[in-house]
C-alpha cells in the first residue's frame, strides 16, 4: 500500500497510515455487517422492513444507535471490581484489532506480513476470552459469572475444531503465511483446471465447513450463544454493561465476525487474489499494483459471502443447551477434523 | 439491649394496651432485613442449603415434588457443607426475559444443574376477584377477561356460563350464541396456541419463531377486532348471548384465516418440529408422570402431555361440542416436546372444529330475550315505558341473580379454566373465584425442573406456558 504511491514515506506516517488503516479495517465491516445482516436482513427474514426513518432505507440508523449509547450513562455497579470491570471490554476489543493485523488485504497491502501468521491469528483470537472471563467475573452478578464460565468452556472447546481444521489448509499450502496461502490458492489448478485456481473451499471442504462451525461458536453466535444466552442469562457476560462500554462489546462482536470472515476468505475461498491465470500472472511478485486497491474489494466481498452465511444460521437455529454443544465439539467435530488431516496428509504425500 | 430499655418499651407497651408476646422480637441486623422477613414475599425466599433444617426442606420440596421422607431427607444430604458454598441461589425474575410476565422463581444451582426451585408468585396481583365483588354481573365481563390476558374469551365464556347456571337459564341461550361463543373460543386457542409457538420458540433461542408466531396471532385478533371492537380483553361473550351478532363478511374472515394459517403451520414443522436442535433441546426435558400430574391438578396440554386423556370439550361436554368431530391430542413422555407437539396439532384440531361450526351455524337470535337480563335495544327505549325502566335497572342495579353458589369448567387454552361464583341473590357476586390454570401448572414447574440445567429450566417455564395474569389474578 505504501511503494503504491511511490512516495517515501517516514515510519511515523506509515504508523499512522497502519492505525488509520486498521480502524477503517475494523469498524467498515462491523458497520456494514450491523447494517445489512443484523437490521435489514434479519428484518426481511422476520417479515418486517427494519429501520427505515434515519437515512434513505435507514442507512444512518447506525449513526443514531452509536450516538445513542455514547450518550448514556457509563454505570459501574456498588459490587464491581471497578478496574477489571472497565478492563474488560477494552481487552475483548483490542483482540479484534490484534487478529487483522495478519490478514492480507493485497499482495502488499497487509499490516504485517508475518511468516507464521495462521499460528499468530489461532493465538491472538483466544485473548478475547479473557476480556469475557474479566467481565463475567468483575461483574459481581451471577448471571455474568455463568456466562463467562459457559463463554470460556465454549471457546476453548471450540478453540480445537477451528486450529485443525486450519492445519488442513497449512498442510495443503505449506505453508503459515496467509499471503503464502493466498497465492498457492490462486496459482495452482485442480484437476488440471487452471481457470479456477484452487480455492481451497473445494478440497478441504470438510475443513471448510468445520472451520465455519468453530467460527460460528467462536463468535458465540446463535445456535452457540450460550454465553449472552438471552432467555437464560439476561446477556451473560455484558449483564451489567451500558453505554460505551456495552457498545465496545457489541462492536468486539460483530467486527469479530467480519475479521474471522476474513480468515476464512483468505484460508478457503482464495482471499484478496483471483486466479493470477486470468492476468497471466505467475507469482505474487508478478501481480500488478492495483491488486492492492482491488484486493479489498474482493476480500470485502467474500467476508460478506461468509458473514451473511454465519447470519443466516443465526437466525434460524434455537440454541444447543451446554452439555450438546461440548458433546458437538469433542465426540463430534474434533475427530472429524483429525480425520480430515489424516487424509490430507497421506493424500498430500501420495499424490 | 439494656434491661431498663426493656423495662421501658414493656412499659410503654402495657399503655398501649399491647400484648408485648405479639409482637415480634427486634432482629439482629437491619430494620430493612427485619421488614424483609415479616412479608410475604420475604417468607417464599428460597434459603440457602446451610441455613434450612432437613425438617424445612422436606416442608418446602418434599410437599411440592410429593417426596417420601426418606427422600426428602437424602436431599439434605447432598452437599451439605456450609464451609464449602457448593451450591448458589440463583434468583430468576420477576424482570427476566424468558419468565413470561413477572414469574419469580429461586433456583439453588450446582453449577448449572437445578437442585431445587421455588416459585414466587403475587407480582401481578391487583386484586381482580375482589374488584369482581363490587362488579354487578353485566360488568363483571370486563373484569374477568383481563385476567388470562392470552385467553380473554375463554375467560369470558366460563364467566358467562356460571352466570347462566346460576340464573337458570343455560338451556335458552340461543343456538347461534353458543356457537358464535365455540367458534370465538376455539379461534381463541388458535390465538393463544401461536403465541406459545412464538414464545417457545424464542425463548430455545429461534429468534425469528417470535416473530412469526405473533404474525399469525396477530391475523385472528384482527378477526376478533372486527367482531368485537378490540384486539384483546373483547367483553364479547355475555351472560345471556354474546355482545353483538357476527358482522357481515365474518365468513371470509374466518375462511382467509383457515387457509392462511395451515401453510404457516407446515413451516412451523420445518423450522422447529423437525429441527434436530430443537429436539434435542426438548425431548427427555421437563417429565412429568401421570400421577404427579393429576396431584398437582395440571389440566389441558400439561396433563395430557403425560398420556392421559383429558379434555372437557369432550369429557364434559359444554355448549355443542358433543355434536362436533374433533380428536383429543395426547402425548406419551409428558416432556416438553410433547406439550409443543400438542398445542401444535391442537392449532389444527381448532381449525378442524371452526370449520365444522362454518357448516353448522345456525341463524336467529344473538342474545336471550328475557329483558331481565338483556338491555333493551336502544330504539325501544323511546317507544316503551317498560324497556326504559328496564334499561335503567339493568344498567344502574344490575340484574339479580338467585342466591346459591355454582362452578362452570371450560377447556381454555391452557387448560380447565373454572369460574366459581357464590351468589346471595343481589346483583353482585358475593364471592368470585376463577380457577386459572395457570396457577395449577406454576406448581408443576418444580416438579419439572430438578436436575436440570437452566437451560432446561427455561425450556421448562416455556413449555408449561403460564399467564401470570391468571396465576395471581
Amino acid at each position: 500500500m505504501i511503494s503504491v504511491l511511490a512516495v517515501e514515506i517516514p515510519y511515523w506516517g506509515q504508523s499512522l497510515l497502519r492505525v488509520l488503516g486498521g480502524l477503517v479495517a475494523v469498524l467498515l465491516p462491523a458497520g456494514a455487517i450491523v447494517y445489512l445482516f443484523l437490521f435489514k436482513m434479519m428484518s426481511f427474514m422476520q417479515s418486517r422492513l427494519g429501520p427505515m426513518e434515519a437515512g434513505p432505507y435507514g442507512s444512518m440508523q447506525l449513526l443514531a444507535e452509536v450516538g445513542k449509547w455514547l450518550q448514556k450513562e457509563d454505570i459501574s455497579p456498588d459490587n464491581v471490581d471497578k478496574t477489571v470491570f472497565k478492563l474488560a471490554p477494552v481487552v475483548v476489543l483490542l483482540s479484534t484489532f490484534l487478529l487483522i493485523v495478519v490478514v492480507p488485504f493485497g499482495p502488499e497491502a497487509v499490516f504485517a506480513d508475518l511468516d507464521a501468521g495462521v499460528f499468530y491469528f489461532l493465538a491472538v483470537g483466544s485473548v478475547s476470552v479473557l476480556g469475557i472471563l474479566m467481565a463475567g467475573w468483575a461483574s459481581a452478578n451471577k448471571y455474568s459469572l455463568l456466562g463467562g464460565l459457559r463463554a470460556a468452556g465454549q471457546l476453548i472447546a471450540y478453540e480445537l475444531p477451528m486450529v485443525l481444521a486450519t492445519l488442513g489448509v497449512v498442510i495443503q499450502a505449506e505453508s503459515m503465511n496467509l499471503n503464502r496461502i493466498v497465492e498457492v490458492q490462486n496459482t495452482e489448478a485442480i484437476f488440471g483446471f487452471e481457470w479456477l485456481g484452487n480455492p481451497f473451499v473445494i478440497t478441504q471442504f470438510l475443513g471448510f465447513l468445520i472451520f465455519m462451525i468453530a467460527v460460528q461458536a467462536e463468535l458465540t453466535q446463535p445456535p452457540f450463544d450460550m454465553p449472552i444466552a438471552e432467555s437464560e442469562l439476561v446477556s451473560g457476560y455484558m449483564t451489567e454493561y451500558s453505554g460505551f462500554r456495552f457498545l465496545m462489546f457489541f462492536i468486539a462482536e460483530f467486527a469479530t465476525a467480519g475479521v474471522f470472515a476474513f480468515i476464512a476468505a483468505t484460508l478457503f475461498l482464495g482471499g484478496w487474489g483471483v486466479p493470477f491465470e486470468w492476468f497471466g500472472w505467475d507469482n505474487l511478485d508478478d501481480v500488478s499494483w492495483w491488486m492492492n486497491i482491488v484486493g479489498p474489494l474482493i476480500l470485502f466481498t467474500k467476508m460478506l459471502a461468509l458473514v451473511f452465511v454465519i447470519m443466516w444460521v443465526r437466525f434460524t437455529y434455537p440454541r444447543f443447551r451446554e452439555d450438546q454443544l461440548q458433546t458437538f465439539a469433542w465426540k463430534f467435530l474434533i475427530p472429524l477434523s483429525l480425520a480430515n488431516i489424516a487424509v490430507t496428509a497421506i493424500l498430500k504425500v501420495a499424490v | 439491649m439494656s434491661t431498663t430499655e426493656e423495662e421501658l418499651t414493656e412499659q410503654e407497651l402495657a399503655e398501649t394496651g399491647v400484648d408485648p408476646d405479639q409482637i415480634e422480637p427486634k432482629h439482629a441486623e437491619s430494620n430493612y432485613a427485619a421488614f424483609i422477613a415479616n412479608t410475604n414475599e420475604g417468607e417464599q425466599l428460597l434459603k440457602p442449603r446451610s441455613e434450612t433444617t432437613a425438617d424445612e426442606l422436606l416442608r418446602e420440596v418434599g410437599s411440592v415434588l410429593r417426596m417420601s421422607e426418606a427422600e426428602a431427607a437424602q436431599l439434605g444430604d447432598l452437599p451439605d457443607d456450609p464451609e464449602e458454598d457448593q451450591t448458589m441461589i440463583l434468583n430468576m425474575g420477576p424482570a427476566h426475559p424468558s419468565t413470561h410476565g413477572v414469574l419469580r422463581l429461586m433456583l439453588e444451582l450446582q453449577g448449572e444443574e437445578v437442585l431445587r426451585c421455588k416459585p414466587v408468585i403475587g407480582y401481578l396481583h391487583t386484586g381482580m376477584e375482589k374488584t369482581g365483588e363490587t362488579l354487578t354481573y353485566m360488568q363483571g365481563g370486563t373484569n374477568v377477561t383481563r385476567m388470562d390476558y392470552l385467553s380473554p374469551l375463554a375467560n369470558e365464556l366460563a364467566f358467562s356460563m356460571a352466570v347462566e347456571r346460576l340464573l337458570g337459564i343455560t338451556d335458552e341461550i340461543p343456538e347461534r350464541a353458543v356457537w358464535i361463543r365455540m367458534l370465538m373460543a376455539e379461534l381463541n386457542r388458535m390465538s393463544s396456541h401461536l403465541l406459545f409457538m412464538a414464545t417457545n420458540g424464542m425463548d430455545l433461542g429461534a429468534v425469528s419463531m417470535m416473530i412469526y408466531g405473533w404474525r399469525e396471532r396477530e391475523e385472528v385478533l384482527r378477526f376478533f377486532q372486527e367482531v368485537s371492537g378490540l384486539r384483546m380483553n373483547h367483553n364479547y361473550i355475555r351472560p345471556g348471548g354474546v355482545a353483538a351478532d357476527l358482522p357481515p363478511g365474518w365468513r371470509d374472515g374466518v375462511l382467509r384465516l383457515l387457509e392462511l394459517i395451515p401453510p404457516r403451520l407446515d413451516e412451523y414443522d420445518i423450522l422447529l418440529t423437525g429441527q434436530p436442535i430443537f429436539r434435542d433441546r426438548l425431548q427427555g426435558v421437563g417429565v412429568i408422570t401421570p400421577n404427579e400430574a393429576l396431584a398437582l391438578s395440571a389440566s389441558g396440554a400439561v396433563l395430557r402431555s403425560t398420556g392421559v386423556e383429558w379434555d372437557l370439550r369432550r369429557d364434559q361436554p359444554y355448549g355443542r361440542y358433543d355434536e362436533l368431530e374433533f380428536d383429543v391430542i395426547v402425548g406419551s413422555y409428558g416432556d416438553a416436546f410433547d406439550r409443543f407437539a400438542i398445542r401444535l396439532a391442537e392449532i389444527r384440531e381448532s381449525m378442524k372444529i371452526v370449520r365444522q361450526i362454518l357448516d353448522k351455524m345456525p341463524e336467529g337470535n344473538t342474545r336471550i330475550q328475557d329483558k331481565k337480563v338483556t338491555p333493551p335495544p336502544r330504539a325501544r327505549i323511546d317507544e316503551s315505558m317498560e324497556a326504559l325502566i328496564h334499561h335503567f335497572k339493568i344498567f344502574t342495579e344490575g340484574f339479580k341473580v338467585p342466591e346459591g353458589e355454582v362452578y362452570e369448567a371450560i377447556e381454555g387454552p391452557r387448560g380447565e379454566l373454572g369460574c366459581y361464583i357464590a351468589s346471595d341473590g343481589g346483583p353482585n357476586p358475593y364471592r368470585i373465584h376463577m380457577r386459572d390454570p395457570s396457577f395449577a401448572h406454576v406448581q408443576c414447574i418444580p416438579h419439572m425442573m430438578r436436575g436440570g440445567l437452566i437451560a432446561d429450566a427455561v425450556a421448562v417455564i416455556s413449555s408449561v406456558d403460564p399467564v401470570l395474569g391468571g396465576v395471581d389474578r
